[in-house]
């Protein structure tokens, strides 16, 4: 009996995400909509678009490699992976031991290298432009993440995301400065990871401006649904993650079914509200040039150190 | 102790290997004996010395649980013998030299070609005094022994460097090799005489005893300690490449044929690191903490170079020989690492440390040396090393591609491969620097793990690039890639075994960490497993959590089968409850009607975001065009800022000094009759008092 | 209720140390002057907490002579100069921002490992925040050497101002009220006098870069 609430929860976990994900870019859209005054599309459009998709016939360019036609799921399969591991219904997941935070920084990554690969497979200059910005992105935003992870796990002795999500919810509430710093450093991360402004236009149809859209130019039909559902699972996995790091409050620790009312109660409206807030910083912030983004995401990762230093002065051996 | 005996049973590991090291030196001259007869050489001579290298892997893994064994060869001067010495550290280092020599040994087999260099039989001969010589300075328990063997492992390496000596550039570059090769072969010789003449002759009862035991039992103090420590540095780290003694690899590599270039890339710079090893923790007891954070602070420095370099090049070697430059720097952190925590007696964490640089020193064998030999097969495939001349050979060439692509992401440092267990490993030994006790260093030190993340982040770059440029896109040059063909079936046995050997340690770190205990065992007395008070295994051989399961854990098996299972599920559904119709047409690029293959990025291209961001490191030329050419050319060149600043400097130090030398040479013999006059006069003036 | 005092009096010194590090990366001068004003809002705020935990009534007239001169005066005399002399634009650095972060970072850890032994010795309840507000005053001089406009460089100073007077309220609770109204006069007659000196600058060179002050050595 012990061994099914578990594995139960897993899978209610897995389906959670990829019935949500879409929901909730829909959400991000409707907000953004509302705050710039324009009528929204409606809050089922992106399972309207997924449907469409699987209808659609894929067409291929004549080079294209088996790696372009495989890179789509794989990469969804990781984003997949990503969300089983992060703890929102419970911190008792069979599927926790398996990676840790730096295994999850390794998941994003390894999706990340695949659509770089893909974009540069059928030889298009976009395709080429974009995998040359999408690297570039990742790799200051990588350890800008690990660096908040790190901080996290010096607070929690511990890089499992299942201990770390314990430990936060389990103490007295308390202010850690080191955790502000981690928390705008994070901030800034997910807005590069997940293309939004102020580092990518998730909505662009101008070629040169764009990084994550330029690589999947050449994806159609199936491969393209894939994909876009990846997209979407990343932006919950990083909004779940920001919740289980920041406001852990809520989520169940052990395996057991009756508190999963409770669970989707808590973890419903904090992702309403991160996406109405992700709404509001869109709106407010312009798309910065491209050779701006460095600087960015520079100014992350040193918030992010600096989160670990203000914790090992301030909060240890006072 | 044995000796030659002809009793088989009675032989221990050490004599088999020592039998097999002569295998490899016969092989070596039979192949002198066929000279120019390339089949005959490739097709029976090498493939012997596979199997003879797998022969020595299986030998030392066998020796690796068992206690030390010594051996005494009668060779060498009168006094002073061979001393040879079988313990885990040799035994483990032996694994790698044999499980990588046989991968590389069958991949030679199918890639010798006439006309390339020197003879056949003769690059046989030097490849396999290679290996040999390599294994002796494994297994060497004397100063004596050691140097004999490292001068010829240096020889040997820059005969086989350069085999195509009728090309000035790679003369030179192998006259390079060879300098530095032998700066830090001064060095280490003079560690060695430190170590050895510290206590004084009347510690070693007036006889001038070259042993490693000798050496092991004398009990230096601070100031010899430190000084036989900097010396040994700087004598293994020129040969590993470390800053500033580095700039020989990115010119020997290219300049070598690839398997030479896999070899002393997987193999050689090990050996450096096992001279390191040998000496700070088995000849030196107790590490100072200034030692271990200066080795930190110079391989990180070493490992930011190699990854900031290795973003910008433009040919396919030049490019992993810059990245193994930056994993050596990261190997060289993890040793600074694991003396920093030794010199605090936190012996438990020393071992960790000490087991991610173990099994990086493996992870980087197999991967780099599968990624130089597929750079080898598409360089007979197209004859081309410039990166801007390739592109799209994914399609010719499948095998190659598909087997770099596990290069490539080992290398990168991505689950579920081996890459990413020892970067792992070093990131969790590192989150256990703030309990130091030292104040500045346990804050600099979580610093030193951001800049270790940003060199693993810059790594993936670097191979996305590599990989990239290479085989996927469309073929930048029409004629290269349509006469190019797959590697022959020898050359895919090689890659094969190498890129199995990645997944391998990938999905099983349990086993090999079990195994790699044996070795920090006998350098720190304890091991990870057994420290911990876990017994050997007790999470099962599926997770691998080293300190304790709360605290971390990975299980690298069960994320590989999920992720190929919900791939396998999601075509399966889609394909039986939609449909999998597909069809081919032209790419779409945006509806632009003109594409041809050069509006691709190139490989500076690729580079130029990271070129923009580490200008003040590089030393730029840019050609740029104006808008009058009528040709216009882009041309940037970056080079170096080491070899401007300290090598010409001394080099032009040292002509001026011969130059003023040279002026007692003045062509006339009187003058020279006069120097013998004046040296007889001087000498019987002195030894008439 | 004392003991989340303390650790709103960490959060304050913690956003303190932001804001400088945002200062340090700031290319806009209407913004470096709208984080001076946070900053001084900040500190006004941090000093009426530990007035409130201990009691100390002569904090109070600190934290109110802070508020207007910090947050109100200064800045509003700084808006109006920079309209006046027309430089709203882009901050130049001698070395880019980047590298200026790096020596930020570090020169942070220098400072927090300087204040370790020292802030053991103090007995007042926001003893570890010592080792933040030298860490402020490092990088406001950072701030001052690698600008090369003249406003900025004044508001550097203005800032490692700041950082002192962050430093004497966590370590000693304040200094003597004599000594703050002296600091605090010779901190306004500084910004007039530097008012009139960029006048003079502008009309000499025609721009506010001080890299044409260089020109006047005698060579």
């Amino acid at each position: 009996m012990n061994l099914i609430a578990p594995v139960l929860l897993q899978i209610l976990e897995l389906a959670l995400a990829l019935v949500l994900a879409p929901l909730l870019t829909g959400w991000v859209n409707q907000c953004r909509a509302w705050l710039q005054n324009r009528s929204a599309p409606p809050l089922l459009q992106p399972y309207r678009q997924f449907a469409k998709l699987f209808e659609k016939e894929v067409v291929l360019a004549h080079n294209a490699s088996s790696l372009f036609r495989a890179a789509p799921y794989i990469i969804f399969a990781c984003m997949a992976l990503a969300s089983m591991i992060v703890p929102t219904l419970s911190t008792d997941l069979p599927f926790g031991p398996a990676a840790d935070a730096i295994a999850l920084v390794g998941i994003f990554a390894l999706a990340r290298v695949f659509i770089a690969l893909a974009g540069m497979d059928v030889g298009t200059a976009f395709g080429s432009l974009g995998a040359r910005r999408e690297m570039l992105i990742g790799f200051l935003a990588e350890p800008a993440l690990l660096m908040v992870f790190f901080t996290a796990s010096l607070i929690s002795q511990s890089t499992s995301l299942s201990t770390i999500v314990e430990t936060f919810a389990s103490r007295e509430f308390a202010i850690y400065p080191s955790l502000a710093f981690a928390g705008v450093a994070f901030t800034m991360v997910s807005l590069a990871e997940n293309a939004r402004i102020p580092v990518d236009n998730p909505t662009t149809h101008l070629e040169l401006t764009m990084i994550h859209e330029a690589m999947i130019l050449e994806y159609s039909g199936r491969h393209l649904a894939f994909i876009e559902w990846a997209a979407e699972l990343k932006l919950y996995v990083y909004s779940c993650l920001g919740l289980a790091l920041f406001f852990p409050w809520g989520v169940p620790q052990g395996a057991d079914l009756s508190n999963l009312p409770l669970a989707l109660a808590s973890l419903l409206p904090k992702l309403a509200i991160g996406g109405a807030l992700l709404a509001l910083i869109e709106t407010l912030s312009a798309k910065m040039r491209i050779f701006r983004a460095p600087e960015f995401l520079g100014t992350a990762f040193m918030l992010a150190v600096l989160g670990m230093l203000v914790h090992l002065l301030l909060e240890t051996g006072k | 102790m044995s000796g030659l005996s002809a009793n088989l049973s009675e032989l221990l590991s050490i004599d088999w290997i020592l039998l097999l090291i002569g295998t490899w030196l016969l092989i070596g001259l039979a192949g002198l004996t066929v000279l120019r007869d390339v089949t005959a050489v490739a097709r029976l001579l090498y493939p012997l010395g596979a199997l003879v290298g797998m022969a020595l892997a299986v030998c030392a893994f066998n020796a690796l649980g068992a206690p030390a064994e010594i051996a005494v060869l009668p060779l060498g001067l009168p006094d002073l013998p061979f001393h040879l010495r079988l313990d885990a550290l040799s035994a483990l280092f032996l694994m790698l030299l044999g499980g990588t020599a046989a991968g590389i040994s069958i991949f030679s087999a199918g890639y010798l070609r006439k006309g390339e260099g020197s003879a056949a039989g003769l690059q046989c001969l030097q490849y396999h005094l290679f290996l040999a010589s390599m294994a002796l300075v494994l297994l060497a328990d004397d100063a004596y022994a050691f140097m004999v063997a490292w001068e010829l492992m240096a020889l040997s390496s820059f005969f086989l460097v350069t085999s195509d000596h009728r090309n000035p550039e790679i003369r030179s570059a192998g006259y390079l090799y060879l300098l530095i090769a032998h700066i830090g072969a001064i060095a280490i010789l003079l560690c060695f005489g430190v170590l050895q003449g510290a206590g004084g002759l009347a510690a070693s009862n007036g006889v001038a005893d070259y042993t490693f035991d000798h050496m092991r039992a004398i009990r230096h103090d601070t100031f010899w300690a430190s000084a036989a420590f900097g010396l040994a540095v700087l004598g293994f780290g020129a040969k590993a490449g470390l800053l500033p003694l580095h700039v020989w690899l990115p010119e020997a590599h290219p300049a070598a044929p690839s398997p030479v270039s896999a070899m002393m890339s997987g193999v050689m710079l090990k050996t450096a690191i096992y001279g390191v090893l040998r000496v700070s923790f088995d000849l030196l007891h107790h590490p100072l903490w200034w030692w271990g954070v200066g080795l930190l602070a110079l391989g990180l420095v070493t490992a930011l170079f190699g990854a900031i370099f290795s973003a910008v090049q433009s040919d396919m070697k030049r490019l992993l020989a810059y990245s193994s430059i930056e994993n050596i720097g990261l190997l060289f952190v993890g040793i600074g690492l694991t003396l920093t925590f030794q010199a605090f007696g936190m012996t438990a964490l020393a071992a960790l440390a000490l087991t991610a640089v173990l099994y990086h020193c493996l992870n980087h064998a197999v991967f780099k040396s599968l990624l130089f030999l597929c750079t080898g097969a598409v360089l007979h495939a197209t004859r081309e090393r410039r990166l801007g001349k390739l592109g799209g050979l994914i399609h010719p060439m499948p095998w190659v591609a598909w087997l770099a692509l596990l290069g490539v992401l080992s290398s990168a440092g991505l689950p579920p491969f081996n890459g990413f267990v020892s970067e792992w490993l070093l990131l969790q030994a590192f989150l256990f620097t703030p309990g130091l006790p030292h104040g500045y260093i346990n804050m600099l030190i979580p610093v030193a793990a951001a800049a270790v993340t940003l060199t693993a982040a810059l790594a993936g770059y670097v191979m996305v690039k590599f990989f990239g440029i290479v085989f996927l896109g469309q073929p930048r040059e029409e004629t290269i890639s349509r006469q190019a063909k797959d590697a022959g079936w020898l050359e895919r046995t090689g890659l094969v075994w190498l890129a199995a050997l990645c997944v391998l340690l990938g999905l099983f770190p349990v086993f090999v960490i079990e195994h790699l205990d044996f070795v920090t065992r006998t350098l720190l007395g304890t091991g990870v497993y057994a420290a911990s008070g876990n017994v050997a295994g007790s999470h099962g051989w599926l997770l691998l959590a080293p300190i304790s399961a709360d605290r971390a854990s990975y299980e690298p098996l069960l994320f590989l089968l999920m992720i190929s299972a919900i791939v396998v599920a999601t075509a399966a559904f889609v394909h039986r409850f939609w449909h999998g119709r597909m069809r081919r047409g032209a790419a779409w690029n945006c509806g632009f009607p003109i594409q041809t293959p050069r509006m691709q990025d190139t490989a500076e291209g690729f580079s130029q975001p990271l070129r923009q961001i580490f200008e003040p490191f590089y030393r730029l030329t840019r050609e740029l065009p104006t808008s009058f050419d009528k040709a216009p050319r882009y041309s940037v060149v970056v080079r170096d800022h080491f070899w401007y600043l300290i090598y010409l400097p001394l080099a032009h130090l040292a002509n001026l000094v011969s130059r003023g030398i040279s002026v007692i040479q003045q062509g006339r013999i009187a003058i020279y009759l006069l120097y013998s006059l004046i040296t007889l006069v001087v000498l019987l003036f002195l030894v008439r008092g | 209720m004392s003991h989340y005092y303390g650790q709103i009096i960490n959060l304050l010194a913690a956003v303190m140390l932001l804001l400088s590090f945002a200062m340090l990366g700031q290319r806009r001068i209407l913004s470096l002057i709208n984080l001076f004003m946070l900053q001084g809002a900040v500190l006004c705020t941090s000093t009426v907490t530990v007035a409130l935990v201990t009691g100390q009534s002569h904090l109070y007239w600190s934290a109110l002579l802070t508020l207007l001169l910090k947050v109100l005066l200064l800045p509003w005399l700084l808006h109006r100069l920079i309209r006046r002399l027309n430089v709203k634009w882009d901050v130049e650095t001698l070395i880019n921002i980047p590298t200026t972060m790096l020596i930020g970072i570090v020169l942070v850890v220098f400072s927090f490992n300087m204040a370790l032994p020292i802030s053991q010795l103090a007995g007042t309840v926001s003893r570890s925040t010592l080792g933040i507000a030298m860490a402020v005053v490092m990088l406001s001089f950072l701030m001052m050497i690698t600008r090369s406009k003249a406003v900025p460089q004044v508001i550097g100073f203005l800032s490692m101002e700041n950082g002192l007077f962050f430093a004497a309220t966590s370590a000693t609770y304040g200094m003597p009220m004599v000594v703050e109204l002296g600091i605090a006069l010779d901190v306004l007659i500084g910004m007039v006098i530097l008012g009139v000196f960029f006048f003079q600058i502008r009309e000499r060179f025609d721009s506010l870069d001080i890299r044409h002050l260089e020109k006047l050595k005698d060579d």
